[in-house]
């Protein structure tokens, strides 16, 4: 073995991804391994960053066939980014695992279900609502019940894991997308202006917690403009290898909130997911340039509804809980991708009666399984990682478990239903609107 | 591999313990270096029982084993370079006892060394040896490398801190090796000589380590030095007057360069060494000795001296340091880490052979160390893919290592000597030692099965 000997300096092989660079600027030093959720679950070296990465540049070098295994571990991947926040020499190793995907897609084509609710139902907030409606139905009718019920009885693994689908399915209040006026004017002194972006999730599953949104923000000085006809954020499809449709949904929403950028002081979600997203579309289109710099000032206005209230929360609002212990749960996409960490906790230091226990492992945030569509896809991973936060829950004794993201909190939500923990689950702006209405009893009450 | 033998080791460990996965061999092939080999089947054992089975099957086939724990270390240790089997030992990983009474814990090997030293803070407790790679390197590795780090100048190395080791060795024999005390005479010191065998005499299944109190407090002082040698003289005097430093951290200009490119920490780059002391004791202690340090260190040539006089002004100037291995990461595509070790006296005159060894191969070398035990980690930057400079590479890495053998050193402080080194091995050591050492490795492991081709440079 000649340990001196070079390596090669351009891809003759494989995938010709263009990150090759990237991918050998992987030293190999381990430090993401700890860090890694599937390589704790695991301590298998194929599902950890290092690993994945491995795999990928051994397809690269020739070295390995793009066999099923390596799909297979690339799709493992939660996407949570953990790695990237410790890696010394910056590797952007979330970035290239779902770069791979994208790679491999034309031999490994994604399933076609998982493709066409992308393409066709995921598509932007308004689009999705058209689901809620007959899931509503549904629901009111109590056939997602008995589906369960009856799902439970049958035999094997398959029943079962549609059975608990159906029981994660959320109950839904009504779509906020046609509700809003575009433009909804400040409650409180006005100071800011700033628009809106409603996630297809948010907008589905939990359009409560996204009226809250509005409320809080008015009430702390900002006029909220919501265009009409927004798109999803395309964060869903990029992480399924679907980067074309991602970039498209990306350059509809910047043409869409262009016309208000000199007008407002920032973009708004209160998906975690989406504002990583948007704050991304930037790097999405630096290639594209009739798009590049358009991008860069879309993305530069992007803020978490977290980041933004902590910076503009006028002192004279103070929220007010009854006494109760809370605990505060990172959403990936908000801590380790954004580095939000900080303010979503002082905003909730804001809040007179909670006391924060804090929760092990959030720097780096360890996933609590959610991750997209990953505990549809890969629900055995997703529900050890789900037991895990559960338990570090309980061990906090927090009563009020509050979260960011709408795939954490249905994760969380659905967590507490499998442990009949009693705690609530809730939104960081939840907490503040009930906190400013005089409502925040935290009644246990199922979420949606 | 002989299907038979895979069977075999299939029915001894069960299936689902044994793969031959491409994937999986690609995953294992590799170690913190750039080196690759892709061993022939990945074992993953839970038990001394399987890792035992493992060693009888591989012994009588006649089967190289490679143990492996996170595969951090850095002279190519768990590279199965004659192919064979991969023990990935990091599975094991349970905290088998911490127990008060004898302050001591109990681990299995592929315990990470950070979870140790959280699990025993708790109960306030401190296991000292800090290698840089705590977050993510195993307690076995750590047995086997005898690592390091900065702290060892007060607190010693692994080996310093074992009191008892599990080993099985080739044909599958346990041995309990040690104990629970600290002093301990019963026979020959043969846990010794598993400390630091880079897994070429036997596996380490269980670890038994002593701990001691945690220190109340910390404080730190960092100070610029025009010349090096009078970083390297400081050190001497600090010791002189009784103070005993937790740590003396070196970097040279270059390597403070490149963290204040990195970070803009407002680090003095016109220096040529910048060190780093931090005390540690109880907290009255720990005031009184860094001012007897920042004294000393003006003394013995300081230009400039700040000292810490608050728990957070000292994190502030760890700062640099903990940013080293990022910032000299983006220095070049690709690095050469070498662990010299040289008398403390001779340091600087090793960094002027350093600078020689840069300048006649043409690379960039940076330096940055621990003084106070005379370990210096040279790193030669350079690029992979270019065949030319990995040529000159390979003869730097070679000078590097003669001129410190030639000052009284030694090839490597704590990384070991792996593949990497090995072949340096007739220089760097005694030939009559080696002689005795060829002797150890027949004794335990006469079909030379484990860990082939490392650390002795016999085949
Ligand atoms: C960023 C970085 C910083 C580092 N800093 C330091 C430092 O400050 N000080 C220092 O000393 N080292 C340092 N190292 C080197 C490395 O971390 C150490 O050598 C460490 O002890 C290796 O542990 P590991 O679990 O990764 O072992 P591995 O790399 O998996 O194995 C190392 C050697 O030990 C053998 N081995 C592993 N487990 C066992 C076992 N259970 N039984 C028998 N043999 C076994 C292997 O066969 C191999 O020869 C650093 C490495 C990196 C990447
Ligand atoms: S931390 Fe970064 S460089 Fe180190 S192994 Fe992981 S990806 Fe590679
Ligand atoms: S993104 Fe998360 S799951 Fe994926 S490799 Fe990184 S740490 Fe592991």
């Amino acid at each position: 073995m000649n340990l001196y000997e070079p390596t090669p300096g351009q891809q003759v092989f494989g995938l010709h991804l263009p990150d090759y660079d990237e991918l050998q600027g992987c030293i190999r030093c381990g430090r993401c391994l700890p860090v890694c959720p599937t390589y704790q679950q695991t301590q298998l070296e194929m599902f950890s960053p290092r690993g994945r990465l491995s795999l990928l540049r051994a397809v690269e070098d020739g070295k390995l066939a793009l066999t099923d295994g390596v799909e297979d571990h690339l799709y493992h991947c939660l996407d949570c980014r953990a790695c990237n926040t410790v890696c010394p020499p910056g590797v952007r190793i979330g970035e290239l695992i779902v770069r791979g995907r994208v790679a491999i897609e034309d031999k490994h084509p994604r399933p076609f279900l998982i493709k066409f609710m992308l393409r066709h139902v995921l598509t932007g907030a308004e689009r999705a609502a058209l689901l809620s409606g007959p899931l509503r139905l549904v629901q009111a009718l109590r056939l997602d019940r008995l589906a369960a019920a009856v799902l439970r009885h049958v035999p094997g693994p398959v029943g079962r894991r549609l059975g608990e689908l159906i029981e994660l399915a959320p109950h839904p209040g009504r779509p906020l997308a046609r509700e809003l006026a575009e433009v909804e004017p400040a409650t409180g002194p006005q100071r800011h202006r700033v628009a809106f972006f409603l996630g297809c999730m948010m907008n589905v599953a939990m359009p409560d917690v996204s009226r809250a949104t509005v409320r809080v923000l008015r009430r702390a000085g900002c006029d909220v403009l919501t265009p009409r006809g927004q798109a999803c954020c395309g964060a869903p499809h990029d992480d399924q290898a679907m980067l074309d449709f991602s970039r498209d949904l990306a350059r509809k929403n910047i043409a869409l909130f262009e016309p208000l950028l000199d007008e407002v002081e920032a973009v708004v979600t209160d998906c975690a997911g989406c504002s990583g997203a948007l704050k991304e579309y930037a790097e999405w289109l630096h290639d594209d340039p009739e798009w590049r710099e358009r991008a860069r000032r879309f993305s530069a206005k992007v803020r978490d509804v977290t980041e933004w209230l902590d910076a503009i929360w006028p002192e004279e609002l103070t929220p007010v809980h009854r006494p109760a212990t809370a605990t505060y749960h990172d959403p990936c996409h908000l801590a380790n991708l954004q580095n939000v960490r900080s303010q979503p906790r002082r905003l909730l230091g804001r809040v007179t009666g909670l006391e924060m226990h804090p929760l092990p492992d959030s720097h780096p945030v360890r996933c609590c399984g959610s991750a997209g569509i990953y505990n549809l896809t890969h629900t055995d991973m997703s529900r050890e990682l789900l037991d895990r936060k559960m338990a570090d829950v309980a061990a906090t004794g927090a009563e009020v478990v509050v979260s960011a993201n709408p795939g954490c909190l249905l994760q969380l939500e659905w967590g507490r239903r499998l442990t009949g923990q009693p705690i609530v689950v809730k939104h960081v702006v939840e907490v503040l609107d009930e906190g400013l209405n005089g409502q925040a009893q935290g009644d246990p009450r199922p979420r949606g | 591999m002989d299907p038979r033998i895979i069977k075999e080791l299939r029915d001894a460990v069960g299936a689902e313990r044994v793969s031959t996965a491409a994937e999986d061999l690609v995953a294992y092939a590799y170690d913190g270096t750039w080196a690759e080999q892709q061993p022939d089947v990945v074992i993953h054992p839970q038990t001394t029982a399987d890792v035992a089975a493992v060693l009888r099957i591989a012994d009588a086939q006649r089967v190289p084993v490679v143990p492996r724990g996170a595969a951090t270390g850095l002279a190519g240790g768990a590279l199965p370079v004659a192919g064979g089997i991969c023990l990935n030992l990091a599975r094991m990983n349970r905290i088998l006892d911490i127990c008060i009474p004898d302050t001591l814990a109990v681990v299995q090997p592929g315990v990470i060394t950070l979870d140790l030293q959280k699990a025993v803070e708790k109960h306030g407790f401190f296991y000292p040896p800090d290698p840089a790679s705590v977050y993510q390197c195993t307690i076995g590795g750590n047995v086997a490398t005898n690592a390091g780090g900065p702290r060892c100048l007060k607190y010693g190395v692994t080996g310093d801190y074992v009191l008892g080791l599990e080993v099985v060795v080739p044909g599958g024999r346990v041995l309990r090796l040690g104990g629970r005390t600290i002093k301990n005479v019963s026979g020959y010191n043969l846990m010794g000589l598993f400390i630091g065998s880079e897994g070429t005499l036997g596996v380490v299944t269980e670890v038994t380590v002593r701990l001691i109190p945690k220190p109340a407090a910390q404080m730190t002082a960092l100070a610029a030095f025009p010349r090096l040698a009078d970083a390297c003289e400081a050190v001497g005097n600090i010791l002189q007057a009784g103070v005993v430093p937790l740590v003396t951290e070196l970097m040279d200009r270059a390597t403070t360069r490149a963290v204040e490119d990195f970070k803009h920490l407002g680090l003095p780059t016109d220096v040529d060494a910048l060190l780093l002391v931090a005390v540690d004791g109880d907290a009255d202690a720990v005031t009184r000795e860094i001012a007897q340090v920042a004294v000393i260190l003006e003394r013995s040539g300081a230009r400039e001296v700040r000292q810490a006089r608050s728990a957070q002004e000292s994190e502030a100037l760890w700062e640099g340091r903990r940013n080293l291995s990022p910032a000299i990461q983006r220095l070049a595509r690709n690095k050469l880490g070498e662990d010299i070790t040289v008398p403390r006296s001779k340091i600087p005159e090793m960094v002027a052979r350093l600078a020689d060894i840069s300048r006649a191969n043409d690379l960039p070398i940076i330096v940055y160390g621990h003084i106070g035990d005379g370990n210096l980690h040279p790193t030669i930057l350079c690029d992979r893919r270019d065949a030319a400079i990995m040529r000159r590479v390979e003869q730097a890495a070679a000078d590097i290592l003669e001129a410190a053998v030639a000052l009284g050193g030694t090839l490597s402080g704590e990384h070991g000597i792996g593949v990497f080194k090995r072949d340096h091995m007739l220089r760097g050591v005694d030939g009559n030692a080696l002689a005795y050492m060829a002797g150890v490795k027949a004794l335990f492991d006469p079909h030379d099965i484990l860990n082939p081709g490392k650390k002795l440079p016999f085949d």
